[in-house]
């Protein structure tokens, strides 16, 4: 008996189904204790979080462990839902308990004043989410997939509008709802092509499916089309900008950080690991979007004035990046340049988890700024490093994280991929060879114009003088809320620290997708990619350079500067008189951008009157796509309904007629 | 060889029913159309015996008998009732008019033997070659219903189909099983008292027995 149960429990996959049940047991138990709210805060979401840890866990041992299936006795009868744990899957759990953990702590702050009814069926959305999350990434059928995919996808709508009162938040819902089951529809008849007529739709299935390149190349398509939609690639990142914006803060941070990884995942695995044959112009396909959705957010977030919906567009950005790396892969890998592609493959798996500890992080971030002065309108706040400095100072680790400096994570990253780029060896195909530098001058473009948008970001909300008096009272955030920020701000150090030790684990993946890994020509200081002679990078020495140097000017000013400090008002010059109102404000930084790509964007103004007692400026840079591409389909559709209407005449004659025409048109049909 | 002479006379019956489905399509008055109604079903009884006594069929006669009761005798008796008490025999102006009706009719019987031709080559039974006609008599009854407006005729339609379909369904293949038919029997005989029963429902609530009045209960 006792070894039976041990047996049960014996491979990870079995942990990580265990951790999905505990998720799912926490969540409903959740709506029994609706009577405490003192009990839903201080023992569920602290359960939660170690649920959370646990999966992390159970994702590094899947990263050390050989892969591990189990076929689970639940689903329909007959079609049991298979599951199996490889290195991708276990990857991604790292990737997502890591961030979750956090995530979940912050919550626990975040929610603490919420009624107890409306937070009770919170957590069980939330734990749903986290359940289906993880299921997706476990999923070794396409009907488990689509089972966890959809119940990812609607949890996360009802976390969404969880402040279903306001109509723009139920708005940002159903688009959100929406494109989300267009995506779904497209994974759906992806999977139908994927299994390749056998009718069976486990994976093992259709990993040995056969398929033509047409039929792989639709396959791949559709795969694109509906993980694009997740991900927020353009023209289907519409939702991403509302959604972000109308979910409680730890939600955003969780569907920006994690959620749009399970799309990358799905992407990653059906085109390494299901699909049989890999095309070249597959990758060039992505590359482009991916830069196209990467440049595309980065300037729509340097004009945005919501700080919420700066850090969507920025997740816009990211996942653009993301797919750029994702494309660049495919060419190298469908090129035979199979280093090449492990190399891609680390900078793309590396972004991944970054992104989701940095965008985790600067969303908590605002999260506590929003609750500390309830405004997400950067242009009423600033300052806020006085009143809030433990916010502010982990923000910045977030922020500089975003921007790319060293020695933080997002610079690793980053640095990685334009090594690949600017590394790329002679592809066989001369057009790429010439197109492959410009992509590299987009990316790095992206990285630059995000530097950017990160310094309007912390600059206009943490900096400068409170544009509103209301803010010298904002209260820094709640000790849950600190830890929580504390741990992705950690983990964005660490990352930054030990990449030679973060790419070792990453390597059972590159294995399994190119077949082949990454080698460290460095050692556990230093990172060089390809070899020590062109590049290599030590972020420990950078470290410490930096901190000695920090150190010294420090100990150089007070000692030799010390009591010689001039106290005067800052930017005095010529103006005796100055106040909060004279700051650059978010329009303000971000006009330059507006200016430039103004082709891209539909501007709203609206200047104040200069005689006005009570100036008043609004301004707004709306998305040309939602006017280009989504606005004609959404009347078009209205049309198609009114006409279809149209056959709703009440008469009974008409309807007898519809009737005749059927029977007339299949006795003709079935007599042919 | 007397199979012969009932085939006659069996094609003879048919050719009656498409007459009588033409005529009932060209009548404006309800009770001239309760009454070829009954010879609807009067020709049908006649046919359907015929064939059960030339075939040796036992079930058929069964069947017979209960078109005779119910579609004879029972229901033109319960229509010309309720047109009595609801006094509304006049004349019934048809949505097309009539040569462009008759016309239309036209048109679907030559459709309708032209597609049970090929049907009617599989089937093996004596009188396989009225399938044509029996169909026919379905769209006929059909089309009559698309073009009144008053709901007595509708019923009326409504039923002729039942016929026509009882009718299909005996030169085909002998008719179906007895269940089947006491069962459609008795939903046919349901169907006419629940009609009724809506007739005084929409004459009170419409003051008219005209169904143009039902638009009002579309939604906006």
């Amino acid at each position: 008996m006792t070894n039976g149960f041990y047996s049960y429990f014996a491979d990870p996959v079995q942990w990580a189904w265990a951790g999905v049940m505990f998720w799912l047991v926490l969540g409903f138990a959740a709506l029994l204790l609706q009577g405490s709210q003192r009990l839903l805060i201080r023992l569920v979401f602290p359960l939660g979080a170690l649920g959370a840890l646990f999966i992390a866990g159970v994702g590094v041992a899947g990263l050390l462990l050989p892969a591990s299936a189990v076929i689970l006795p639940i689903g329909l009868p007959d079609l049991p839902f298979h599951l199996r744990l490889d290195a991708l899957s276990a990857f991604f759990m790292v990737l997502l308990g890591g961030a979750a953990f956090g995530i979940t702590v912050y919550a626990m702050g975040y929610f603490r004043n919420m009624a107890a009814g409306p937070l009770a069926l919170l957590i069980l959305w939330y734990h749903l989410f986290l359940g289906g999350m993880v299921t997706v990434m476990l999923a070794d059928d396409a009907y488990a997939f689509m089972v966890a995919w959809e119940v990812m996808a609607l949890s996360s709508y009802f976390l969404v509008t969880t402040d279903h009162d306001l109509p723009e938040i139920r708005h940002a819902g159903f688009l959100y709802l929406l494109i989300a089951h267009v995506g779904a529809v497209a994974l759906l008849l992806c999977f139908g092509v994927l299994q390749g007529g056998h009718g069976d739709y486990t994976f093992d299935t259709m990993r040995l499916a056969e398929l033509t390149p047409f039929w792989a190349s639709a396959a791949y398509l559709l795969a694109l089309f509906g993980f694009g939609a997740k991900a927020g690639i353009v023209p289907m990142h519409v939702w991403l900008p509302e959604a972000h914006p109308a979910a409680p803060s730890p939600v955003s941070a969780l569907m920006s950080g994690v959620m749009l990884k399970t799309a990358i995942y799905g992407l990653l695995r059906v085109t390494f690991d299901l699909l049989n044959v890999q095309i070249g112009w597959w990758g060039t396909l992505a590359l482009a979007l991916g830069l196209i959705t990467a440049l595309y957010g980065v300037i729509f977030a340097a004009v945005q004035s919501d700080m919420k919906r700066l850090l969507a567009w920025s997740s816009i950005e990211n996942v653009g990046v993301i797919l750029a790396g994702f494309g660049l892969t495919l060419i190298f890998y469908t090129d035979g340049k199979g280093a090449m592609a492990a190399l891609t493959l680390t900078a793309v798996l590396y972004h991944s988890i970054n992104h989701a500890f940095f965008k985790g992080l600067l969303f908590l971030g605002t999260g506590a700024v929003l609750h500390a002065t309830g405004e997400r309108r950067m242009g009423k706040l600033g300052g806020l490093i006085r009143t809030m400095p433990w916010t502010a100072w982990l923000t910045l680790i977030g922020a500089l994280a975003i921007a790319g400096l060293p020695p933080l994570n997002g610079f690793v990253s980053e640095w990685l991929l334009l090594q690949a780029f600017l590394l790329t060896p002679n592809l066989t195909q001369p057009y790429l060879n010439m197109v492959i530098p410009v992509a590299a001058a987009s990316v790095a473009l992206a990285a630059a114009l995000a530097a950017y948008v990160v310094v309007k970001f912390y600059g206009v909300i943490f900096l400068g003088q409170p544009r509103d008096a209301a803010l010298q009272h904002a209260h820094e955030a709640s000790w849950p809320k600190r830890l929580g920020m504390l741990w992705l701000a950690a983990g964005c150090v660490l990352l930054g620290l030990f990449p030679a030790q973060v790419i070792g684990w990453l390597s059972p993946v590159v294995q399994l997708l190119t077949k082949q890994t990454l080698v460290n020509d460095g050692n556990w200081l230093m990172l060089a990619p390809v070899s020590a002679e062109r590049a290599s990078y030590a972020p420990l020495i950078f470290f410490a350079v930096v901190g000695v140097v920090l150190l010294l000017t420090f100990i150089w000013v007070r000692r030799v500067y010390h009591g010689r400090v001039r106290r005067s008002d800052p930017w005095d010059c010529g103006y005796p008189e100055q106040d909060a109102r004279m700051q650059d404000s978010a329009e303000g930084f971000g006009q330059p951008i507006r200016q430039i790509f103004e082709v891209f964007m539909k501007v709203e103004r609206e200047t104040p009157d200069p005689f006005s007692r009570t100036p008043h400026y609004h301004g707004a840079s709306l998305d040309k796509i939602w006017f280009i591409l989504y606005e004609p389909i959404a009347r078009l559709t209205g049309w198609l309904s009114e006409q279809a209407g149209r056959l709703q005449h009440g008469r009974i004659q008409w309807y007898l007629i519809y009737s005749f025409a059927t029977l007339i048109f299949l006795l003709v049909f079935t007599t042919r | 060889m007397t199979l012969t002479y009932h085939l006659q006379i069996v094609n003879l019956l048919a050719a009656l029913l498409l007459l009588i489905s033409f005529a009932m399509l060209s009548q404006r008055r309800i009770a001239g159309l309760i009454t070829l109604f009954a010879w609807q079903g009067a020709a049908l009884t006649a046919s359907t015996a015929l064939v059960a006594w030339s075939t040796g069929q036992h079930h058929l006669y069964y069947s017979a008998a209960l078109t005779l009761v119910l579609k004879v005798i029972g229901m033109p008796w319960f229509f010309f009732r309720i047109v009595k008490k609801l006094d509304m025999d006049r004349d019934v102006e048809p949505m097309i008019n009539i040569p462009t009706t008759m016309l239309i009719g036209i048109v679907l019987v030559i459709f309708s033997f032209n597609l049970a031709l090929p049907i009617s080559e599989l089937s093996g039974t004596v009188m396989r070659s009225t399938l044509g006609i029996a169909l026919a008599c379905v769209l006929l009854a059909f089309l009559m219903m698309i073009t009144r407006s008053k709901a007595i005729p509708q019923v009326i339609g409504f039923l002729a189909i039942e016929n026509s379909l009882f009718f299909a369904a005996t030169s085909a293949t002998y008719g179906m099983p007895l269940v089947v038919e006491l069962g459609v029997a008795l939903d046919v005989m349901v169907g006419v008292f629940v009609m009724g029963i809506f007739f005084f429902q929409i004459r009170e609530t419409f003051d008219s027995l005209d169904l143009k009045h039902m638009e009002k209960l579309k939604e906006k």
